[in-house]
Parts: structure tokens; sequence; C-alpha cells
């Protein structure tokens, strides 16, 4: 399959970059790792007239803390977030989310920030981003702007971002002490897009009481799904079997699957539950730091299941 | 731009060509640089039967434009072999009958080799997780794994060996 035909440029600089999008606005697209793009030009689902390739520019590659949050810039690669040893510490719920993403391959070039700004309700990043309520930065000439991720998602492959707008950073603020998050999801096989996938995060108090809760939900729903009855329900509770329990339930009740090849409704849902019990209980063993690396060796060769 | 000239390191050798800006890796290793080791499976990011090494990662060639690569270097199937010496993971295939149609394999043996630069002893899991965005419909994968663990086998053999010793 041969893409149609388009103009391709790859600056060095950001604000040649952005000088290109503000020219062409809606008939130019941003290129990053690809993944997604790529396979859309193929199957000539997008034509766009001009590509950008953002690869070339220097700087967007870092992941690091600073001022009270992750960032993470544009060009992380998937395959980085996987490895790096900050985020296998202090954000295990990002490598779990990393490692079921399509396949090492992908994986290789596919980057973080494009997973968010493709929008597609299936793909994985967006349910972490939620619960860990990160937010974009998009940049354009005229300036930059923050945007929570909670308001990112707008619809089907639909985002907040302007069409001359690069996305050059995620921000996730930084997790406060007794915090701990986990990501589950079911692919048919690897590749697949998720069944279902449910991420969570807490922060827990002295005495075990939730303090801040995040769920998200992949791929049963027209958008992202933040869980926020589920995450009202979880604050204040004990993380004991009876909340997770009762947590699970709400969460299922909060997904809105529709049927296909993958399963029906009534399946969806349920993955829904049992998922959101288990990302739960491995949140609450990283957050009272009972997940020694032994276990962690073991989550990782489950493979996120 | 629709055009572009652009220069690549291919097997070790600079080469140059005209691509057009919608050109895949792929096509241009193949029908430009008449590497057909390389091959296309699905042509839609799933197989893996087109994986090449850039700059040493293990990519799939037809999910990368041709102009990507400018300035960057290749490693295809053809690159493996060295003065008519099989590369180890060539090797292991050969001997552990790692596969039986082959269609798989040139993009199966670039994953492998780029694992075994990264993680010179790798567990079964480890190897299986590496191999997992390659997809082989003959073998059942058990023979691969144990070609891959040949290879890992054979290269810290030859690691041990002080140079220039016959051990």
């Amino acid at each position: 399959m041969i893409p149609p035909r388009f103009d391709y440029v790859a600056p060095t600089t950001l604000d040649e970059a952005l000088a290109v999008l503000a020219q062409h606005g809606d008939d130019a697209k941003v290129l990053s790792g690809g993944q997604s793009l790529i396979p859309l030009l193929k199957l000539r689902l997008a034509a766009p007239a001009v590509l950008v390739d953002i690869n070339r520019i220097p700087g967007l590659d870092r992941v690091e803390e600073a001022d009270g949050m992750l960032r993470i810039g544009a060009l992380v690669r998937e395959s980085a977030l996987e490895t790096a040893d900050l985020v296998r510490l202090r954000y295990p719920i990002l490598m779990d989310t990393a490692r079921v993403i399509a396949d090492p391959l992908v994986r290789n070039l596919a980057t973080v920030c494009g997973n968010l700004a493709h929008g597609d309700p299936a793909n994985d990043h967006p349910a972490t981003m939620l619960a860990l309520e990160a937010e974009v930065v998009a940049r354009s000439a005229s300036g930059e702007r923050v945007i929570p991720v909670t308001q990112f998602f707008t619809g089907v492959f639909a985002t907040a971002l302007e069409p001359d707008e690069i996305v050059t950073e995620i921000r996730v603020p930084e997790p406060a002490p007794r915090s701990g998050g986990a990501y589950f999801k079911l692919e048919r096989k690897v590749g697949d897009f998720a069944t279902a996938a449910v991420a969570a995060q807490v922060t827990l108090a002295e005495n075990g009481t939730v303090v801040r809760a995040g769920v998200g939900l992949t791929n049963v729903g027209p958008t992202p799904i933040k869980a926020v009855r589920t995450e009202a329900f979880l604050v204040g509770k004990p993380l004991d079997d009876a909340t997770i329990r009762e947590a699970g339930r709400l969460a299922a009740e909060e997904a809105q699957p529709t049927a296909d090849r993958r399963g029906s409704v009534e399946y969806k849902r349920d993955l829904v539950r049992v998922f959101t019990m288990r990302a739960l209980r491995r949140a609450r063993d990283r957050a009272e730091g009972r997940a020694g690396a032994a276990a962690e060796r073991a989550y990782a060769t489950a493979g996120g299941r | 731009m629709a055009n572009h000239e652009i220069r690549v390191k291919v097997n070790g050798v600079e080469r140059a060509a005209h691509v057009e800006s919608r050109t895949l890796l792929v096509h241009l290793i193949r029908e430009t640089f008449r590497l057909t080791g390389t091959h296309i499976g699905c042509d839609t990011t799933h197989c893996g039967a087109c994986t090449v090494l850039l700059d040493g990662r293990p990519v799939k060639s037809c999910t990368v434009l041709a102009v990507q690569a400018d300035g960057k270097e290749i490693m295809t199937v053809e690159g493996l072999e060295r003065d008519g010496k099989l590369h180890p993971v060539q090797e292991g295939f050969h001997e552990e009958h790692g596969l039986q149609c082959g269609y798989c394999t040139p993009g199966m043996m670039m994953t492998a080799v780029a694992l075994l630069e990264r993680n010179p002893n790798p567990t079964e899991d480890e190897i299986r997780h590496a191999i997992s965005g390659n997809l082989c419909r003959c073998t059942g994968y058990v023979n691969i794994v144990k070609a891959i663990q040949y290879a890992a086998a054979k290269l810290s053999e030859e690691a041990a060996v002080p140079s220039g010793g016959t051990a």
C-alpha cells in the first residue's frame, strides 16, 4: 500500500515546524513516531498535503522531573518509557501502560505524546493520563497553552488540539508519598487494541484510607473515560476488599462499551469490573511499598494481566 | 517538497537515492537497493517480516518513510553474514531449525540480533517478549526461541575467548 502524494518537511527547530503548521493549518499533519499516522496514510484514511516531521528537532526526547512534574517530551518513545529507571521506580503505572502498547518494534518508534494526540479511544496512555490527571502542553506559532487531560479528548479521534498546534510535552504531577498505580489490559493478541483496560492510581493516608484516586478506562466508550463516580466513592474509604469490590462495580457502570468482535457489552463491562479490582489491588501494594522487586518482575512477565 | 535526495548507510555501505516523500523504507530497500531479503508480509504494521535495524533499533520498515532514514544507518539481513561466515543468529536458525517456510525469518533474525546486542543473556520470557512483534505462522515459535538461545550461547562463548586466543 502506497500513501497518497504529500510534501514532506523535516525542520530542525520547533519554531520552523510551528511556522509550517501556521501556514498550512488543517492541510498539514505532524509526524512523530508515525506508527498510527503512516498506516492511516497507507490506507488512505488520511491525505494531508504536508507532513511536518518533528523527529529532527533536538531536545524533545527528554523524560525528566522538574518543578513537581514528570515531563515527557514529544519524541519520547514508548520503549524509552518502558526502560527508564525514573519511570520504573516512581511511575510504575506508566511502565505497565507502555509495555502493553502495540508490540516492541512499534514501541521503538511510537511516542507517548502521539498516543494522546491521535485521540483514539482505544489507545492506552489516555486512560492512564486521566488517572494521573496529567496536562498536555500545546505550542503554536502564537504561543503555548496547557490543557488538562480531562479536557483533551473531545470525541472519537478528536482532541482539543488546534490544527496549528504541536504537543510538546505531557506533564504528570509527581506522586505524593504512599502513592501507587497500575494498568491492566486484555488484548486478544499482541498488537491488538484493548478489549478493555483500566488504569488506577491512588494515594493513601498513613492509616490506609484513600486520599486521592484516579481511574481511567480504555476502549469502552467514544472517548477515554475518567471514572469520576468510582473515584469519588474511593476517597475517604479504607482500600479493603469490600471497597475494591464496590469500586469495580461502579467502574463497570461508568463504562459505555459497544459490542464488536472483541466482545459483548456485558463481557466488556465485566472486564472493567475485574480489571478495576486488580488495578486497585496492585496500586495499593505499590503505594504501601509491598510490591518488591520480585513482585515487579512477576508483573512484567504477566504482561499486564 | 515531494521529492528528496537522501544518503543512507546500508549494511556499512554509503548509498544515495532519489525518493518521493511517500516512498516507504521497505520499498527503498527492496526496489532501489535490490536487497530483497527484507520481506513485505502484512503491509499493515502487524507481522514484522519487514523488520530492519534503523540506527541499531529494530523497526517495521513498512511503517517508516524512506526520507526519514536520511543520514541514518540501516542494517538488513544481508548485512549479517561476514566474510562468508554466518552471524551466530543465522547459525542458530540453521542449527535449531528455527524456520519452516522462511518468510518471517529475516525480520525475526533482525529482532533477535538487536535483542542480543542489548541483552546478551535473555531468559526465555525475554526472548518471547522481544519477538512478540514478529509473527510466524509455521513453527509455533519453539524452535525460533531455541535458535535465539543458541545464538546467545554462541555469542557469549565468542566473547569469553580472549582476542587472539585459541580456546
